[in-house]
């Protein structure tokens, strides 16, 4: 390994090594990586640690949660929110397999995450003792990069690989087993070095000039280029680099959920979102281009819809920093690998100063339409119960578009990010590319702490938020100050959405009840209210957001209102369906 | 490349070589790339490369050129692993080795058997009483031949190992493997000691 001098922060000589737990030790090295808050849950595989964590009190901030799932989501809104490594602990065995949810979650979307379960006495592994479950095997599909620690004398090693492929190149969920025994073992600490490099890792590709002077010429050639964003922008920390090149060349963006708020929301070339309820535009759009920039998003299937009518007609760059997803959907034209932090300022080095204004305009016309047809009945409708987008429009005029908005899964996370306003990078943050509802409580207490300076509000569905309720106690205990938007339509609404449209209306096992919210809420000392009728919505909201301290607000929406548009799966992006 | 190893829908068999660290867990990390997309490993050998701390798999498929070039760059993106090839059966020299075990007395009596074997380069590796084990190394098609001509001696038991193959192609990956092992070499790796010691560390 190469380290630096000052890279060696405690004890680096070997007659200053002090003796140390295998616990303690792994602390020391948190705090070296500059962790202040872990979320967790505690048992006997993993008691040493939170005996250790009981004398580090001061310097590391736990959040108990009130379920290990609950804290992977947590660590993962912490991530997305500050752009740091969450972290989370959990015993073994069903503490540990309660990770897997967040951990699939977090792969899927490159969280960077360092997960530390518990684990049995090292002499008990394979006898199935109790609470043993073979964690590492369990979670390799899940984790980016997993090991278990059976000695305490690895611990300083392994722990600082673990931060540096957590956060390095694509980032991603790294799990980390420690037996019981390497827990408590002591052994002589000699410091900590942080690790920056693994002769078998390549975190970045190298960059290759020849496709960026490609790239640049295709680009330059075009007519009618078209750009994609997603979440490599954000997780690349490239939001400057990524508005120069748009700035300098002139082309129409359209964003992934993953990646919206990289620009603000009125950009004037921001033209909107993209895929199954994307925005009608950049969806028709698609299959009219010459050329689609494709940065830092992976071409998800959500995204194109049906690949063999997905812009057959252009010619695609695609940036990115994993090599893996170059041709993995989309064949491209020109490859460019590489962090588009990076990549992004040679390219615009290379093109030439444009403005596509009459192409432009083509997105606003789309634009219209959809506002016609369907965006203003869906904000400001005249009569009838409210909408889930009246409310979000609510949100953005008393935010202002710079809240952290946290959505769930489900019609109202479409909606959300639709129709959410932001102003500032790392403030969408979802359930992508695995969907998994009861996400957002968690995650917003994640993100609240991750940036405590800024209003969080998780907009959640009546169904996803009964999946992960029980953190409403950790937003009590911990004090926590999250507001929690409910859009209640008594119904898991997206499933009947698609019963309606493609199972003749056949609701089957949709109609779902939920308790009395605002009861629920006050009964963990929080405070809430309902809302019923279209004159209070407003009030309500302020209420909300002025509250000090988390609140609940449930806002009762129209039971059978669908997501539009469209695109059904198994169509074209341009067969996007307004209605 | 003969005509008969192209399958249908342009599927065809591939090797894929993959150089990594000596990590446990990796193979398991590596069978799941294949076993996700239900991709079937006709084989699958591993060993030490010609550096100490390096392992290399040579892995046999039988898919399509952009299946095996998308497999092959998920392998890679595994932190352990340091390098992925992938070969058509033109480009590599390959062998396998098998085993068959034949009852002593028929090869005794059975002159023919003998030439039999020197025609097919087999050798014995063991010789009893009761049986007699020879030994070919070879392509599929000269070990499966063998097995036809000794089924009637009442061939007892018969094994073949996974394929090893060596990419014909230039230097292949070993400057750059000695380059690694000069500026790193490998960890020692650390065995779970624990596991030996049993009952005599700690109890709860
Ligand atoms: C853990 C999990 N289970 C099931 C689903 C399938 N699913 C997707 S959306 C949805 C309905 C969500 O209902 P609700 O939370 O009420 O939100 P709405 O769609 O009504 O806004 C379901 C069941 C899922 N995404 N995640």
């Amino acid at each position: 390994m190469e380290a630096t001098q000052q890279e060696v922060l405690t004890a680096p000589e070997e007659q200053q090594a002090i003796e140390l737990s295998g616990s303690a030790a792994l602390l020391e090295a948190l705090i070296i990586e500059g962790v202040s808050t872990i979320f967790g849950y505690p048992g006997g595989a993993i008691m040493p640690i939170y005996d250790a964590l009981y004398d580090y009190k001061e310097k590391l901030n736990h959040i108990l949660v009130r379920h290990e799932q609950g804290g992977i989501h947590a660590g993962q809104g912490y991530a997305r929110s500050s752009g740091k490594v969450g972290v989370v602990f959990a015993t073994s065995g069903p503490g540990a397999t309660n990770l897997v949810t967040g951990l699939a979650d977090a792969q899927i979307d490159s969280t960077p995450l360092v997960c530390i379960t518990g684990q049995v006495f090292a002499h008990l592994l394979g006898t199935d003792a109790f609470q043993e479950t073979d964690v590492i095997n369990i979670t390799t599909p899940v984790t980016k990069w997993n090991y278990q620690i059976t000695d305490a004398t690895e611990i300083p090693e392994v722990i600082a690989k673990a931060f540096y492929i957590a956060r390095s190149g694509r980032p991603g969920p790294v799990l980390i087993d420690i037996t019981k025994n390497a827990q408590i073992q002591k052994f002589a600490f000699k410091g900590y070095t942080p690790c920056h490099h693994i002769r078998s890792y390549r975190p970045k590709p190298i960059i290759r000039p020849k496709f960026i002077e490609q790239a640049a010429q295709v680009i330059n050639e075009a007519k009618k280029p078209f750009i994609l964003w997603g979440q490599g922008v954000i997780l690349g920390k490239a939001e400057k680099e990524f508005t120069a090149f748009l700035k300098k060349s002139g082309i129409p963006a359209a964003w992934t959920i993953m990646g919206v708020g990289a620009i603000p929301t009125d950009h004037p070339q921001n033209v909107g979102m993209l895929g199954m309820h994307g925005n009608y535009g950049p969806n028709v759009l698609t299959n009219e281009c010459d050329v689609l920039i494709a940065i830092g998003m992976r071409f998800d299937d959500r995204v194109t819809g049906r690949l063999d009518k997905y812009a057959k007609q252009a010619k695609v760059i695609h940036l990115d920093i994993d090599p893996a997803e170059i041709d993995k959907n989309v064949q491209t034209h020109v490859a460019v690998w590489g962090d588009c932090k990076e990549t992004l300022p040679l390219l615009t080095q290379l093109i030439e100063e444009k403005q596509h204004t009459e192409w432009l305009e083509k997105f606003n016309d789309y634009a219209r339409q959809e506002n016609e047809a369907l965006i203003d009945a869906e904000l400001h409708p005249q009569t009838g119960e409210m909408t889930m987008g009246e409310v979000i429009d609510q949100l953005n005029q008393l935010t202002d578009g710079d809240a952290i908005v946290v959505t769930d899964v489900g019609q109202h996370q479409m909606v959300g990010c639709r129709y959410a306003k932001f102003n500032h990078t790392r403030s969408n943050i979802t359930s992508g590319g695995l969907g998994t509802m009861g996400f957002a409580l968690p995650a917003a207490i994640g993100a609240k702490f991750g940036a405590q300076q800024r209003t969080v509000v998780a907009v959640i569905g009546d169904g996803g938020f009964q999946m992960t309720i029980q953190e409403l106690g950790t937003i009590m205990q911990s004090g926590v100050d999250v507001k929690i938007l409910i859009l209640n339509n008594r119904f898991l609404g997206m499933v009947r959405q698609w019963q309606e449209l493609f199972n003749e209306r056949r609701y089957s096992f949709v109609d779902i009840q939920s308790p009395d919210f605002v009861q629920v809420a006050k009964g963990y000392g929080i405070a809430g209210k309902t809302v019923t009728e279209r004159e209070d919505l407003q009030s309500s909201l302020k209420e909300m957001l002025s509250n000090p301290g988390s609140f609940l607000l449930e806002v009762m929406v129209t039971k059978e209102n669908n997501v539009f548009p469209m695109v059904p799966q198994g169509c074209s992006v341009s067969e996007i369906r307004l209605k | 490349m003969s005509s008969q190893d192209i399958l249908p829908e342009g599927k065809q068999e591939f090797t894929i070589t993959v150089y990594t660290e000596n990590q446990i867990g990796l193979l398991n990390r590596i069978a799941i790339i294949f076993t996700r997309r239900k991709i079937n490993i006709d084989s699958l050998n591993t060993s030490p490369s010609e550096i100490d701390s390096i392992h290399r798999f040579t892995i046999v498929i039988n898919e399509t050129e952009d299946v095996v070039r998308k497999l092959a760059r998920q392998i890679e993106k595994q932190v352990e692993v340091l390098k992925v090839y992938f070969h058509t059966n033109t480009d590599i020299i390959w062998q396998e080795m098998a085993l068959y075990k034949v009852p002593a007395d028929m090869i005794a009596e059975k002159a023919p058997v003998e030439r039999l074997l020197r025609e097919n380069g087999a050798r014995a590796v063991v010789i009893r009483k009761d049986y007699i084990v020879f030994e070919t190394t070879g392509h599929r098609e000269e070990t499966e031949n063998l097995i036809k001509v000794l089924q009637p001696y009442g061939l007892i038991e018969f094994v073949r190992s996974a394929r090893i193959a060596i990419i014909k192609d230039s230097e292949g990956f070993n400057a750059k493997l000695r380059e690694f092992e000069q500026r790193e070499p490998g960890e020692e790796v650390s065995e779970n000691e624990y596991l030996n010691q049993r009952d005599k560390v700690f109890t709860m």
